[in-house]
C-alpha cells in the first residue's frame, strides 16, 4: 500500500511543476508586464515602473523568477488579489466551502438517481424502459447546462415561484458560518426556516450541475451492470439462492461506484464555474470568472493552482480508496 | 501482382465498410441522428439562402415579436426576434455555421496535435515519452474550461483563440488514446515485419502503425465534436468566445440573457438548436463505438 501511494505522489511531483509552470507563465505570456496588469488603466510612470519591478523580483533573469514564485507557493504564498488586496489562497479558501456544497449535493443528486436508473435499464435490457432511461441520459448528457439554467429559472423561479433565483439564504436571515456549509450551518442556528430558505437555493443550482454525471453514472452503471449479469459468478450467486438485490449491489456497484465519481471532479469543477455563474453561488467558479473579467490576474494564478491542487488531491484519494477495494491494482 | 494487390485491400476495404454500415444501420436511432446532423449541416453550407432575413438586420419596429404560433406572433419572423428586431430563425441558422466549423476545427486541431504526439509518445518511449505524458498530465490537472478561460485571456476573446484554447484542452485524450493503441500494436508481428524488412519510423508510425489505431480514434473524435460545440457555445456564454453581433449559439443565449423573462423564445431556440445538434452527433457517437469495438459487436 505504502509502495502504491509513493509511487502515486511521485507521478505528482512533475504535474505540481508543470502546473506551476503553466501558471507562473500566464502572468508572462499576458499582453503588458505585470506592473502594467497592476496600474491597470490608470498607468505608471516610467520610474515607478522600474522600482515596482525590482521590488516585485521582476528585473531578475525569468529562471530565478520561477523559482522564487515556486518557493512562494511552497510556503503557501500564493500571491495577493489585486482588488481585496487579500491573499488570494485566504480568499480561495472561503469560498471553497460553497463550492464544495453544492459538488457533493450535485453528486449525491446525480448518483441516487443515476445508479437505480442505470441498474434499472440493465435488468430491463432492451424494453422500452431501457430505451427510455437511456435516451433521457444521452439528451442529459448533451446539455448545454448554462442554458438548463436559465431554463429551470424561467420554469421554477419565474413561473411557478418555487425557488429563488440567486445567492445560498433569503436575505432576512443571519446565520453564523461555522462549517461554511449553509445547509448544516442554518440547521445549528436557531434562526427558524434558515434551513428551508438554504434548501430552497441549493436545489436548482444541484439540480444543474448534477445533469451531466446524473447521465454519465446512469450510463456507466448501465454498461458496468450488463458486463457483470453475464459473469458466471453471478450466476452462481444467483443459484445459491441470494436475492438478486444482493447480487447486484455486492457485485456490481462495488468496483463501479468510485471510479464513476472520481472521474467526475474536473468535470464538477469546470461546469461549478457555468453553475455559479447563472445562479450567482458565492463560491470558486463565480469567482475565478470575477477575476477574469475584473483582469485580477494574480487570483486566477492562484485560482488556477489552487483548482489544479484539488483535481490532483481528490483524483490520488480515487485512486487509493480503488486499491483498497480492488487490490489487484496495487500491483 | 501490384494490381493485385490493390484489389485485395479495396475488396477488404469495402466489405470492413459495409460491416461498419450493418452495425451502424441497425440502430435506428444512430440512422435518425446521421439524418438530422446531415441537415444541420446542410443548413450551415445553405445558409445564405434558406434563411428567411440577414442574421443582423435590424427591424427596429419589430422588435421582442414573439414566434408565430403566440398571441402577436407573425408568420414573416417564425420564431421571434430579439432585442434588436433581428431575426431569431435566420441568426440560429447562420449560428450552426459557426457552431459546425469551430467543432470541426477544434477536433482537427486536437486530433491532428494529439495523434502525431501520442505517437512519438508510444514509438519512441524514453525520456520523449515521459516528457510529453507530463506535459499532458498537466493540462489534464487543470478542468477544460477553467483551462480554456485562461488561454482565452491571455489570448484575448474571439471565437477563433475559444478554438484554439478549447484544442489544448482536448489534446492529452487523443494523445493518451494513440499512445495505448499505439504501445499495443508495437510488439505485433507486422510490425516487426516490417521493421525487418526496412521500413524506416516514419513508415512504421504513420503507415503501419496509425491505421490500425483509428478505430478508437474515430470515436474520440466523434465525442470530441459534440463536447467542442457544448464548450465553443459555453465559452461564448461566458463573453469569452464569439463576440456579439456574430450569431454563435452560446453568445446568442448570453446576448438575450437580459430578456429571458420578457422575450423567453430569444433564449429557448438557441438552446434547443445546441442541444439537438449535440445530441444527434452524440447519438452517432455511442453508436459508432459499438460498431467499432470489436468486443460489443458479437454480443
Amino acid at each position: 500500500m505504502f509502495k502504491f501511494l509513493f509511487k502515486r505522489l511521485l507521478v505528482l511531483v512533475p504535474v505540481f511543476f508543470g502546473v506551476t509552470l503553466v501558471a507562473f507563465g500566464f502572468i508572462r505570456a499576458l499582453p503588458g508586464d505585470p506592473v502594467e496588469v497592476l496600474a491597470g488603466e490608470r498607468g505608471v510612470s516610467p520610474e515607478r515602473h522600474a522600482e515596482l519591478m525590482a521590488k516585485l523580483g521582476l528585473d531578475q533573469p525569468l529562471w530565478q523568477q520561477y523559482l522564487s514564485y515556486v518557493g512562494d507557493v511552497l510556503q503557501g504564498d500564493l500571491g495577493t488579489s489585486l482588488i481585496t488586496n487579500r491573499p488570494v489562497a485566504e480568499e480561495f479558501f472561503e469560498l471553497f466551502p460553497a463550492t464544495a456544497e453544492l459538488a457533493i449535493c450535485a453528486i449525491l443528486f446525480a448518483v441516487i438517481l443515476g445508479i437505480p436508473a442505470g441498474i434499472i435499464a440493465a435488468v430491463k435490457r432492451g424494453t422500452w424502459i431501457d430505451q427510455g432511461i437511456m435516451s433521457i441520459s444521452l439528451a442529459g448528457y448533451s446539455m448545454p447546462i448554462f442554458w438548463w439554467g436559465l431554463l429551470l429559472i424561467i420554469l421554477f423561479s419565474n413561473t411557478l415561484n418555487l425557488t429563488p433565483v440567486s445567492g445560498r439564504l433569503s436575505f432576512l436571515f443571519e446565520v453564523e458560518p461555522v462549517t461554511g456549509f449553509m445547509l448544516i450551518d442554518s440547521l445549528l442556528s436557531d434562526e427558524k426556516g434558515a434551513f428551508k430558505s438554504a434548501l430552497h437555493h441549493l436545489v436548482l443550482p444541484a439540480i444543474v450541475l448534477g445533469t451531466i454525471p446524473l447521465a454519465v453514472i446512469a450510463r456507466q452503471t448501465r454498461s458496468a451492470m450488463l458486463e457483470v449479469l453475464s459473469e458466471d459468478y453471478v450466476r452462481t450467486a444467483k443459484a445459491k439462492g441470494l436475492s438478486p438485490l444482493r447480487v447486484i449491489a455486492i457485485h456490481a456497484l462495488r468496483n463501479a461506484m468510485i471510479t464513476v465519481i472520481g472521474l467526475q471532479v474536473a468535470v464538477l469543477l469546470g461546469g461549478a464555474i457555468l453553475t455559479e455563474t447563472i445562479f450567482g453561488w458565492p463560491g470558486i467558479g463565480k469567482w475565478i470568472i470575477f477575476s477574469v473579467f475584473s483582469r485580477d490576474y494574480f487570483a486566477v494564478q492562484g485560482g488556477l493552482l489552487l483548482i489544479a491542487g484539488c483535481v490532483m488531491v481528490v483524483n490520488l484519494t480515487v485512486d487509493l480508496l480503488y486499491g483498497l477495494i480492488n487490490p489487484r491494482i496495487l500491483h | 501482382m501490384t494490381s493485385s494487390t490493390t484489389t485485395t485491400s479495396y475488396s477488404v476495404r469495402s466489405q470492413q465498410w459495409r460491416e461498419f454500415w450493418f452495425y451502424f444501420s441497425v440502430n435506428k436511432t444512430a440512422v435518425a441522428g446521421l439524418v438530422f446532423l446531415i441537415g444541420v449541416v446542410l443548413m450551415a453550407i445553405l445558409a445564405d439562402v434558406i434563411s428567411p432575413h440577414s442574421p443582423t438586420e435590424q427591424y427596429r419596429e419589430f422588435a421582442e415579436i414573439p414566434p408565430a404560433w403566440m398571441e402577436g406572433g407573425q408568420m414573416r419572423f417564425f420564431l421571434g426576434t430579439d432585442y434588436a428586431g433581428r431575426d431569431m430563425l435566420s441568426r440560429i441558422i447562420h449560428g450552426a455555421r459557426l457552431s459546425l466549423i469551430a467543432g470541426c476545427i477544434v477536433v482537427l486541431m486536437s486530433a491532428s496535435i494529439g495523434v502525431l504526439l501520442g505517437l512519438v509518445a508510444g514509438f519512441r518511449g524514453g525520456w520523449v515519452e515521459t516528457i510529453i505524458m507530463r506535459i499532458m498530465d498537466t493540462i489534464m490537472a487543470v478542468p477544460g474550461l477553467l483551462m480554456a478561460l485562461v488561454l482565452v485571456a491571455v489570448l484575448g476573446p474571439g471565437l477563433l483563440n475559444a478554438m484554439v484554447a478549447i484544442a489544448i484542452t482536448y489534446t492529452p485524450s487523443f494523445v493518451r488514446l494513440t499512445r495505448a493503441s499505439t504501445m499495443t500494436e508495437l510488439n505485433k508481428d507486422y510490425v516487426t515485419a516490417s521493421k525487418v524488412a526496412g521500413a524506416g519510423p516514419m513508415r512504421l508510425m504513420f503507415i503501419s502503425i496509425l491505421p490500425n489505431c483509428m478505430a478508437p480514434l474515430i470515436v474520440q473524435g466523434t465525442l470530441s465534436f459534440s463536447t467542442a460545440i457544448l464548450d465553443t457555445a459555453a465559452l461564448g456564454f461566458l463573453g469569452m468566445g464569439a463576440q456579439a453581433p456574430l450569431p454563435e449559439w452560446g453568445t446568442l443565449i448570453a446576448e438575450n440573457r437580459d430578456l429571458m423573462l420578457s422575450a423567453p423564445w430569444t433564449v429557448t431556440f438557441p438552446g434547443i438548436a445546441i442541444l439537438l445538434a449535440v445530441l444527434a452527433i452524440n447519438l452517432m457517437g455511442d453508436c459508432l463505438r459499438d460498431a467499432l469495438d470489436p468486443k460489443l459487436k458479437r454480443s
